[in-house]
């Protein structure tokens, strides 16, 4: 679903990721660890399409499309969702306003009808249910004081409702306590654990790992894939430490 | 009666005015106010859409009896020099509220300038302006509030925050605060900027297109000109016809 191929990319003059190949076939949920400053958020980043990151070199092709030809908005149209580490506060716009745009942006540029008010309402409804979430705060500006917790709740929501078919969950689990990191995870497996759809996880920590069993773990260091393995990989991260690993 | 000359930028007030536009419009329209009075506990409320494609001035003298209110709400949208004056006094416990917005680009001037006499005691005003502008437009906001010796308890404020959608387009905020009394509360504050393009990048992440991304931005920027704004069909009518200037902008 989502092939990365000898992939570099830059942050001003900066080389961030120094040839990173990784395939993520439907059906998989794969998880990327690593080290602080080895990439993990200049790669998701960079699939978002996020200003500031340049790709230097190397393809990504997602759902058979060059995914570098397309804006960051035809990349949600086309089905790709970026978790946000750091969800963005939107003072004056409602989450419903916002999410009701976003969701029907992507309708017309599929050629799908539009939702009504009444239906995305129930739609939106439904998934805040998911994530245990309160209608009320769906209809507070987006982010606005909200949360570190309640933040990665209202993305994960925001995703229930935009389902999309590859999800990048930029480290979802941090600022979560125990209870909402569970949550947070059911809510993952719920939306996204399907044969036809994909995950890259980023996560520092196993505990994200225990909800959300990965497929597959990959390690991230000095900006490309340095191992691939089993969950039991992620396993023998947390006892042993990067070093002992990737020695 | 005639004032017969034209005012210059060396007058506070015109500072940064189009002078050509006001030679165009001439003395005789530089004369022309509308004059209202609210009575001891009346209230007024005005809504207006301003601007076209031709120089416009829209000067007004609002005198508040004991107790009284007026509410002026605006959208400037100019395509040429645009100007909207308020001239307000406040007798004891009255209120003035203003809600305005500039919008637009091209090479064009819109501007709102506010007189506000706090004369007695216990009167309170409240303007909250708001400027969109790209090309090489501006807007302009000259607010000036003078307080009278004996005006005490006098509680008033000025709020001003643009949002320059090009390199070219400018805004300029004059706060003039006048006060002789002791006992008063004067906020003002004026704050020049351009998108959130983390809260664009973040909208469009999530499947919304640019200009709708900016357009949301922008409502929700100038929304707070008229929150004060109870008639919720006004408030959408200024709001579309603030909105409606952007999107023919193509930016």
């Amino acid at each position: 679903m989502l092939t990365i191929t000898d992939l570099h990319a830059s942050v001003g003059d900066k080389p961030i990721l120094k040839g990173l190949t990784l395939d993520v076939p439907a059906g998989e949920i794969h998880a990327i660890m690593g080290p602080n400053g080895a990439g993990k958020s200049t790669l998701a980043n960079v699939l978002g399409g996020k200003p500031g990151y340049e790709v230097t070199g190397g393809s990504v092709v997602f759902r058979g499309q060059d995914l570098f030809a397309l804006e960051p908005h035809e990349r949600a149209a086309a089905g790709l969702f970026l978790g946000f580490q750091y969800p963005v506060e939107i003072p004056g716009v409602s989450n419903v306003q916002f999410l009701r745009e976003a969701l029907n942006a992507q309708r017309r540029s599929r050629d799908e009808a539009p939702l009504t008010g009444g239906e995305f309402l129930k739609l939106a409804k439904d998934k805040a249910g998911l994530l245990k979430m309160d209608m009320d705060m769906l209809k507070r500006q987006v982010n606005v004081g909200f949360s570190g917790g309640e933040k990665k709740r209202a993305e994960m929501v925001q995703m229930g409702i935009l389902d999309p078919a590859f999800a990048v969950l930029d480290e979802t689990d941090s600022g979560l306590d125990i209870d909402a990191l569970r949550i947070v995870g059911a809510g993952i497996n719920a939306i996204m654990r399907s044969p036809d759809k994909a995950v890259l996880l980023i996560t520092h920590y196993q505990r994200l790992l225990d909800v959300v069993r990965p497929d597959k773990v990959s390690i991230l260091a000095g900006g490309r894939i340095v191992e691939t393995g089993g969950p039991e990989l992620a396993l023998r991260l947390e006892a042993e430490g990067y070093d002992s690993v990737m020695a | 009666m005639s004032t017969a000359t034209l005012p210059t930028r060396r007058d506070e007030a015109w500072r940064y005015a189009d002078m050509d536009a006001v030679a165009r419009l001439g003395v005789v329209a530089l004369d022309q106010w509308q004059t209202i009075n609210v009575a001891a506990g009346e209230s007024v409320t005005r809504c207006m859409i301003v601007g076209s494609d031709a120089p416009e001035l829209h000067r007004f003298r609002v005198s508040l009896g004991e107790g009284a209110k007026a509410a002026f709400f605006v959208t400037n949208r100019g395509g040429d020099y645009t100007r909207v004056d308020l001239e307000i006094r406040l007798a004891k416990g009255a209120h003035f509220e203003f809600g305005g917005v500039t919008i637009g680009g091209g090479s064009a001037t819109r501007e709102f300038v506010t007189q506000v006499i706090h004369a007695e005691p216990d009167a309170t005003s409240n303007q909250t302006v708001r400027a969109v502008h790209w090309g090489t437009g501006t807007g302009n906001f000259l607010g000036e509030i003078k307080v009278a010796r004996h005006a005490q308890k006098t509680d008033a404020a000025q709020d001003f925050k643009a949002l320059l959608l090009e390199a070219g387009a400018s805004a300029n905020a004059v706060p003039q605060l006048e006060i002789f009394a002791d006992d008063v509360k004067c906020a003002h504050g004026a704050t020049v900027g351009e998108l959130d393009e983390a809260a664009r990048f973040y909208m469009m992440a999530r499947g919304v297109d640019p200009a709708t991304a900016q357009r949301l931005l922008v409502q929700a920027f100038i929304g707070d000109a008229f929150v004060s704004l109870d008639d919720e069909a006004e408030r959408e009518t200024l709001l579309d016809a603030a909105l409606s200037a952007l999107e023919g902008a193509r930016l």
